[in-house]
């Protein structure tokens, strides 16, 4: 390599090290506005901005889902397996919302702790499997639940499906 | 000596007219190997894979959604690489070829944006959500485009594709932040379902569609890249004699 290369070589990747490194700081300075939800449990320790509007993420707790017969009104409860946090809705939710799902609620906390969404988006997960599987594993009793660790979750599915 | 060989050869394939001649041979090849991986890929996709347990017959869009975005990001990768020689070494195949992923990347992103979007409308109940995922993707198409415009708005494009080239390698730290965007932050986009090393998080039933979609989307991309190439190269040197001469060869 001729000694021109070599310096252009050196200011290459001194280019991207620079570009990469400046690209991490900041990011890392803007953690907190990137992340898109919060869960339950930050919602309870405070660790949320105060009076702005805020997109609530976690799971439907089984059993909350609860409709007003006459309108679009809905109550739930989102659950992070640890605290829990309910919300109220008026309007249309996606099909893929059921208890035990991943959704996020955007909206606002009132002072009660209540939750008053105007959207409400559903969230899914990145297992991708056919029905008759999922049948299997529910015949198994080893649909995801509160409690369970993802990790002993996958293991049960790959069990039951190989 | 088989370095030699190597060396040699590179040489070769270096000068515009050998490269004529290469991809002229071998592009046809890739597109009909594209062809076939894709009708392999839409059949099974279409009618072999069963329906999602979650998301029944819409997970389908995937086996398009996710080999372009894995192109997209593929192909900024391969056009880093040729815009480091480009700057490093100054050959002029390289500027050029690294300048044509450009457009073939953009294609990409757009088509990985545009399905996602038709995906998440009935899936998550959104068209479009700022979340770190989706707004890192349409970064990424941001400097598709603007690597095309600069490299556009040069008269010398030997000039045009140095100064584009020193943009592909400022963008290049986007491709890890898509890649772990769904690590790193808390995204509505789901985390990653396709692991090299470890087990995926996808039934084995549904996976040939995607293993065919994949290579049939690098292999049109590398068709393209030649072909694009190829006419840029001719373009370029349309007053030099070895053009004329295919020219004059083409018109008897």
């Amino acid at each position: 390599m001729t000694p021109t290369r070599k310096k252009r070589l050196v200011v290459v990747g001194l280019l991207v090290l620079g570009v990469s490194t400046a690209t991490a700081i900041a990011l890392v300075a803007l953690n907190d506005n990137i992340r898109f939800s919060i869960g339950p449990s930050e919602i309870v320790a405070g660790d949320f901005p105060e009076g702005r509007q805020l997109r609530l993420g976690g799971l439907v707790a089984a059993g909350s889902v609860s409709r007003d017969p006459g309108s679009l009104a809905v109550g739930f409860k989102v659950t992070d397996c640890i605290h829990e946090v309910p919300v109220t809705f008026n309007g249309i939710l996606p099909d893929l919302f059921r208890e035990g799902q991943g959704v996020i609620a955007h909206g606002l906390l009132d002072e009660t702790g209540l939750f008053h969404a105007h959207e409400v988006l559903a969230r899914h997960d990145e297992t991708y499997m056919p029905p008759e599987v999922e049948r299997a594993m529910a015949l198994a009793g080893s649909g995801l639940v509160c409690g369970e660790p993802l990790e002993d979750h996958l293991a049960t599915v790959r069990g039951s499906t190989r | 000596m088989i370095w030699k060989t190597i060396k040699v050869g590179f040489h070769r394939l270096g000068s515009a007219p050998s490269f004529y001649r290469f991809s002229t041979v071998v592009s046809p090849w890739l597109w009909a190997g594209f062809a076939l991986c894709s009708v392999i890929g839409v059949y099974y996709a279409l009618y072999v894979v069963p329906p999602d347990y979650q998301q029944s017959d819409s997970f389908r869009i995937l086996y398009v959604h996710v080999p372009s975005a894995w192109q997209a990001m593929a192909g900024y990768v391969v056009m880093s690489i040729l815009a480091a020689i480009a700057l490093i070494w100054r050959i002029r195949l390289t500027e050029i070829m690294a300048m044509m992923c450009a457009p073939i990347g953009a294609a990409f992103t757009a088509i990985c944006l545009a399905t996602g979007s038709i995906w998440g409308r009935p899936m998550w109940g959104t068209w479009w959500e700022w979340d770190a995922r989706l707004t890192s993707m349409l970064v990424l198409l941001f400097i598709y485009l603007g690597i095309m415009g600069l490299y556009a708005a040069f008269d010398d494009k030997r000039k045009g594709a140095r100064v584009a080239c020193i943009l592909v390698l400022v963008g290049l730290v986007n491709i890890p932040i898509i890649h772990f965007s769904v690590e790193w932050w808390t995204t509505l986009h789901q985390g990653k379902t396709i692991r090299i090393f470890g087990e995926s998080s996808m039934h084995y039933s549904m996976m040939p569609p995607l293993i065919w979609m994949t290579i049939g989307v690098k292999l049109m991309f590398g068709a393209a890249l030649l072909d694009r190439a190829r006419n840029e190269l001719l373009t370029q040197d349309r007053r030099k004699g070895w053009v004329r001469k295919i020219l004059s060869n083409k018109g008897d």
